[in-house]
């Protein structure tokens, strides 16, 4: 759909792009202007006719009109104008592609040097290949060329063959009896003009697009202005573009040289200013080739010229062509609101009256359409802009006196640009991009404010935090876009990750805790407290069952509360995190309550944690939900029970202090002894180490065998400490409760808080750099000790000591080095193999072909499965179906 | 077909009922994959406590979500692989570990041997093979250690401690290690045969673990007896002198290992370096289950398809080892898309890139000046058929919802009465 004002301009398609050498003809008939002068202005500021800013290079100054078409800027599209060169130049570039061409033709006749009946074959061959398997066909010139380099004698005239030499970029040197000779560019150019265009062909080129010679240039281009525009200064100071400063030296030095061949001057200076033009004009092309001057401006700042202007992630291929700045999005630091759908993004509202949305007036929408007009573009909801279709013309309205007028007059078929309004789609984006879930589809909320506001549960696809993290918001606008967006890249439509089949988003940190406590046994909930949950949860439609306990006083159990909200008819059973160590339980009707039960959307049995709704958690409880009951159930889902959890923390309180992390002093002790006994048998290790008594593992050193034993020890006293200290633990420890339902931590954070740190490694390996033969003047030189080699006793509770904080420094190094290392690999990594595979698609007959239509599989992933619709990577759980086929029709054996 | 459970009576409703469940199971066939039917059938078969109409249902509801879970055409599934592999990375170790269970070699691992992989190198920085042997010597550790000791590549120099000689003196006296030769189960006879294949002179074993050799005139002529740098270049010529074992096998260890599933134990062989299609030669060797890490010597003694499976596993490896949970169709189709085309072939520009049709693609990965070059220089054509190339030039790309090419003709619906007509037409 286009709009009036946006473009109804004819338009046409790119069906193709041939590239070719520009022939001296092609070059010669649209240059308008030969420049032969290095001045670019005159003394009184005009531009100097046969100069870099001669008028015929179009116009670009306002109300200029073109010497050439007649155009005003805006129409003109500059013309190109010509250099023409004393002597010819080679194209910096093509030095290698010539030395092929030349090693492999004649001499003499320019023949290649095949004889005619084999040429003519391999022409044949060289032919059929490049019609099915163009890089066939490359690699098949390369041997042809190779084959014909080697022969030393022409098989058409006879003439004894040279070897050459070829010096980077483009020097060439014939390697003769009476030592080397370098070929000129008027040689080069010679020879290859003899190069008939099936020899040409056969040798890798294209005759018909680029003819071998025209890689010696024997005229110049010079591209318009528009393409190197000159820039002035506040000062009113022109600054030429670094283009116009490289074509000055090109024009300077050709002059030179024309003057010098003019005035018969001596062959060595001759040469001389050849070579430097030679130079100049590799440069003016890619001022970064290895083995030539140069260019630069007089504060020694390089020239960028047109090699530098495509080149990298900046250039223009990757940086303007590729990827492009856009219009219609927005910036600003995100922070949370667990109160808002995972489905929406609060927006500021000083953002919603710049951000706005196309609007075509029909007799449906007419009377808000006025309302925003009236509103005006300083008050929000209101419009910036109206297009008039009648009268075709576009008013903004931030210069509109009259808006009431305005609005009155609006009619269906006009525009109005709307602000962003509660409801609109927009996308929304986290860098870095690394999978399709770094950009979803979110419903506007405008509300005050200067943040962002995001769901926590979608923190996890962006991989967001609200540690000053900021985020992007891109508003489209067409109505195709806006459906595809809300019917492709909504939110809920990526619980579910293709990565692994699996949910991304759902419970972390607080959630789970919450979900624990919940739905743990031990809590009993009056009416007072199921309101507030409900209050909380903010949905209305659900109806209270009978409570659990009637006397003294009505009490819902935690698992009631969540079977309000689970559909009928949903089953699950499965482990929570809990089930484990202590808590074990390999069946239902589970002591320690960590078997979770759901039969027919009631919550039967277990705790709610994070195996059972945790984020990146596949087939949970969580990933069936959302599977087998659709996205919009799954939302549903995560906007209302998962506010009860964050609810119930608000209820209950929680927290961790230094009680968490109380050991007595008994268990202390036998850390303590622990420690102590650890350090005896690393004592013997080295001791046998020293008598030579060590067993060695096979394949390794004593040194290596030594250090492996000793790791493995005091690896052993970290986990037994640790369990002592975590052995002591109640089930009411905070500390312990997020470890263990998979909310924050783990029994080694638990360990390093309450019992102690452990070896600290760098590399794998124990701490040993630093001095010579010890690692801190603390200790005795050659000292193998665990305490001289980063082990730390100590814990974060009663705090370490000196040395200890340094090794566990050294050690917190490591991590951080590593990500940020890290992190360039891997981004290099997946950008190589987005380029490799973006083209691969599913066809309609679901085979998986490139955009050159060849058959990559026959059948997607071998089964056709697309994985994010999977149970984990398996298309069909067929317990589930049985399971769901006994309680549907009912009757089967077992119910 | 499932046996009838012993409570279905037998009367005409049942056997229709298993007519129909007949008929459902072998529908079933034609469209799910064999894996998922013989699940299925299985599943079925056991389920003595479902009726006939619920196994029935459950064939019908298998059915039905194999395909509700196919995927849609225009899926750009190529991005989506790129993606999940991608992705995680930023998750992996950079370090080199040890394999669990393997205490005696470092193995690359994380996302440096991914990066490997990817890259398509000829040889993995730490190449490893696992030796199986054939049943009857699976616990046959002598049979084990004469293998491993057999391939282990060896050098005179491995089981020496030094090479003496004096100037002018035309023998050398070469000083046998008997640890080292012992543990590499090296002989003196072995060392002296080694020594004469070098055919640098006569070889007489010496006194006390030594073997002299009397240099020929023609290695060491009388006027270079006075030069240092002649005695040397025979020393290194005999330290590099081969003695037994094969090219590219530095160590070889025996380990016991147990199969999780049968609990059978056996004795495998695991090697650093590689060299499958000289060990595949050894006797004794299982050469059905015989492995290793090099792709390349896989693509080249197996073949493509073996290479692709290759890729799958040690992709899948290396992603499991570093706690990752990734699709395995998303490895499935980077290997099919290295390997596609007969040859193993890069992630990048020496490789898949590189051979993109598209000058434009290619020109805005990687060395883009002289991408344009080339294409100037071949003629080359730009179709704006892929997904750069398309967004350079402004148009749809044609993979996802850019695939579909139907569209509605504006023009046709220029009134609402007609618009309304073309609904009614469709009821």
């Amino acid at each position: 759909m286009s709009y009036g004002p946006y473009g109804e301009e004819e338009r046409y398609t790119i069906s193709g792009i041939r590239f070719s050498l520009l022939s001296p003809r092609e070059i010669r008939e649209m240059a308008k202007v030969t420049v032969i002068r290095a001045d670019i202005y005159e003394s009184d500021g005009s531009p100097i006719m046969g100069g870099l800013r001669d008028p015929h290079f179009g116009a670009i100054e306002p109300g200029e009109r073109c010497p050439v078409c007649g155009n005003l800027r805006q129409d003109c599209p500059g013309h190109f104008g010509k250099i023409d060169l004393a002597r010819p130049v080679m194209l910096p570039h093509l030095g290698e592609h010539i030395y092929r061409l030349l090693q492999a033709t004649c001499r003499n006749c320019g023949r290649i040097l095949i004889p005619n009946d084999k040429a003519a074959y391999m022409l044949q061959v060289y032919r059929r290949l490049k019609e099915r398997w163009p890089v066939l066909a490359d690699i098949f010139a390369e041997e042809v060329a190779k084959g014909a380099s080697s022969t030393t004698e022409c098989p058409h005239c006879g003439t004894k063959q040279y070897k050459l030499r070829l010096v980077k970029p483009y020097y060439l040197y014939e390697v003769r009896e009476e030592g080397e000779v370098r070929l000129t560019p008027s040689e080069i150019r010679e020879r290859l003009e003899r190069i008939p265009d099936d020899d040409a062909e056969l040798l890798g080129w294209d005759p018909k697009s680029s003819r071998p010679e025209w890689a010696v240039l024997t005229v110049l281009p010079v591209p318009p202005l528009s393409v190197r525009p000159s820039i002035t200064t506040e000062s009113s100071q022109r600054a030429e573009d670094d283009l116009t400063h490289a074509l000055v030296e090109i024009v300077r030095q050709n002059e030179r040289l024309k003057n010098f061949i003019a005035s018969s001057a001596p062959e060595s200076m001759i040469e001389e200013a050849w070579n430097t033009l030679q130079n100049v004009i590799a440069a003016y092309i890619d001022n970064e080739l290895p083995n030539i001057y140069q260019l630069s401006h007089r504060g020694r700042k390089q020239l960028k010229t047109i090699a530098q202007r495509l080149k990298g992630k900046e250039g223009r291929l990757r940086g303007n062509l590729n990827g492009k700045r856009v219009n219609f999005s927005s910036r600003t630091v995100i922070s949370p609101d667990p109160l808002i759908s995972i489905n929406e993004v609060g927006v500021p509202v000083e953002v919603a009256k710049i951000l706005t949305v196309p609007m075509v007036v029909t007799p449906y929408n007419i009377e808000d359409a006025r309302r925003y007009v009236l509103n005006g573009p300083y008050k929000w909801p209101g419009a910036t802009v109206v297009y008039k279709k009648r009268e075709n013309v576009k008013i903004d309205l931030r210069y509109q006196r009259n808006l009431r007028q305005l609005a009155e007059s609006l009619e269906p078929g006009d525009i109005v640009e709307r602000h962003l309004i509660d409801g609109d789609i927009v996308l929304f984006n986290r860098q870095p991009s690394l999978h399709r879930m770094s950009i979803m589809a979110h419903r506007v909320r405008v509300m005050p404010g200067r943040t962002f506001r995001l769901n926590l549960l979608v923190c996890a696809p962006y991989n967001a935090d609200f540690d000053g993290d900021e985020m992007n918001l891109h508003v489209p606008r067409l109505d195709e876009a806006r459906a595809e967006a809300e019917e492709l890249l909504l939110v809920e439509k990526h619980i579910l990750t293709p990565r692994y089949g699996g949910p991304i988003i759902g419970g972390r940190q607080d959630y789970i805790s919450g979900a624990y406590l919940l739905t743990v046994k031990t809590t009993l909930l009056d009416i007072n407290k199921v309101r507030e949950l409900l209050r909380g949860v903010s949905d209305a439609s659900v109806e209270l069952p009978e409570p659990a306990i009637l006397r003294p006083r009505p009490l819902w159990t935690g698992k009631q509360f969540i079977s309000m909200f689970l559909p009928k008819g949903f089953n699950f059973r499965g482990r929570a995190k809990i089930n484990a160590g202590d808590l074990k339980c390999d069946s239902e009707d589970c002591f320690y309550d960590s078997y979770v039960v759901v039969s027919d959307g009631r919550l039967l049995e277990g705790v709610l944690d994070k195996n059972t709704i945790g984020a990146e958690q596949p087939e949970s409880l969580l990933h069936y939900l959302v599977l087998e009951r659709g996205s919009e159930e799954g939302r549903r889902f995560l906007d209302t029970v998962f506010r009860a959890f964050i609810k119930m923390l608000e209820l209950k309180g929680f927290t961790v202090s230094l009680s968490d992390v109380l050991v007595p002093a008994e268990t202390m002790k036998r850390i303590k002894s622990m420690v102590a006994n650890a350090k005896n048998d690393v004592i013997d290790l080295i001791r046998q180490y020293n008598e030579g008594t060590l067993e060695i593992i096979p394949g390794r050193t004593p040194e290596e065998s030594l250090e492996l034993r000793i790791i493995q020890r005091l690896q052993r006293l970290r986990d037994e400490a640790g369990k002592t200290a975590i052995d002591y633990m109640d089930v009411f420890n905070n500390a312990f409760i997020m470890a263990r339902t998979g909310a924050r931590g783990s029994d080694i954070n638990i360990t390093q808080m309450a019992a102690m740190l452990g070896q600290q490694t760098v590399r794998g390996r124990r701490i040993t750099r630093g001095f010579r033969t010890r690692t801190l003047p603390h200790f005795k030189p050659g000292d193998l000790s665990p305490e001289a080699r980063g082990f730390v006793a100590g814990n974060f509770r009663d705090g370490l000591s000196p040395h200890e904080v340094f090794f566990h420094a050294a050690g917190g190094r490591e991590g951080l080095v590593d990500t940020a290392v890290k992190t360039s690999q891997s981004g290099y990594m997946q950008r190589r193999l987005i380029n490799a595979l973006q083209d691969l698609y599913v066809a309609y007959d679901g085979t998986v072909r490139d955009s050159e239509n060849n058959i990559i599989q026959f059948r997607y992933g071998e089964d056709g499965i697309d994985p994010q619709k999977t149970y984990h990577g398996r298309a069909v759980n067929i317990d589930r179906i049985i399971e769901e086929v006994k309680n549907v029709t009912g009757g089967g054996a077992g119910a | 077909m499932p046996k009838r459970s012993r409570r279905e009576p037998r009367n005409e409703q049942g056997i229709e009922l298993g007519e129909k469940l007949k008929a459902k199971l072998e529908a079933a066939k034609s469209m799910l994959p064999p894996k998922l039917y013989e699940e299925l059938y299985e599943k079925i078969s056991k389920g003595t406590d479902l009726t006939m109409e619920q196994k029935i249902e459950a064939v019908e509801r298998t059915v039905r979500r194999y395909v509700e879970s196919m995927v849609q055409p225009g899926e750009p599934v190529g991005v989506t692989a790129a993606q999940s592999i991608g992705e995680p990375g930023t998750q992996m170790t950079l370090r080199t570990f040890h394999y669990a269970g393997l205490m005696e070699f470092d193995v690359t691992l994380g996302l440096p041997r991914l990066i490997e992989i990817v890259d398509a190198k000829h040889e993995p920085s730490t190449p490893l093979m696992r030796i199986y042997l054939e049943d009857k010597y699976a616990n046959d550790l002598e049979k084990a250690k004469e293998i491993a000791r057999s391939i282990e590549y060896t050098t005179i120099g491995n089981v020496i401690n030094s090479v003496d000689y004096t100037l002018g003196d035309r023998t050398l006296v070469v000083r046998l290690d008997p640890e080292m030769m012992e543990d590499r189960g090296v002989t003196v006879d072995m060392v002296v045969e080694a020594l004469e294949r070098l055919k640098l002179g006569d070889v007489e074993k010496g006194e006390e673990n030594t073997v002299l050799l009397h240099v020929s005139e023609s290695v060491l002529p009388d006027e270079s007896l006075t030069d240092l740098r002649a005695y040397e270049d025979i020393k290194n010529k005999i330290i590099k002198g081969y003695v037994k074992g094969i090219k590219g096998i530095r160590r070889a260890v025996i380990q016991e290992r147990t199969d999780d599933k049968t609990g059978k134990r056996e004795y495998v062989i695991v090697a650093e370096g590689s060299n499958l299609s000289e060990v595949m030669k050894i006797d004794g060797v299982d050469i059905t289950r015989i492995d290793t890490n090099n792709i390349y010597e896989i693509a080249e003694t197996l073949g493509i398809e073996a290479a692709r499976n290759a890729i799958i596993r040690e992709i899948m490896d290396v992603l499991q080892n570093s706690g990752l949970d990734v699709d395995i169709r998303h490895v499935m189709l980077v290997a099919d898309l290295m390997t596609w085309t007969g040859k193993v072939r890069q992630i990048g520009r020496l490789g898949v890139v590189g051979e993109k049709p598209s000058v434009l693609a290619r020109a805005a990965f990687e060395v883009t000046v002289n991408q344009l070059y080339e294409a100037a220089v071949k003629g080359e054509e730009e179709r704006f058929a892929g997904v750069t190339e398309s967004i350079i030039a402004g148009l749809p790309p044609r993979v996802g919802t850019g695939i579909v090419l139907l569209s509605l003709g504006v023009n046709a619906l220029k009134s609402p009465s007609q618009l309304s007509q073309a609904e009614g037409a469709q009821q």
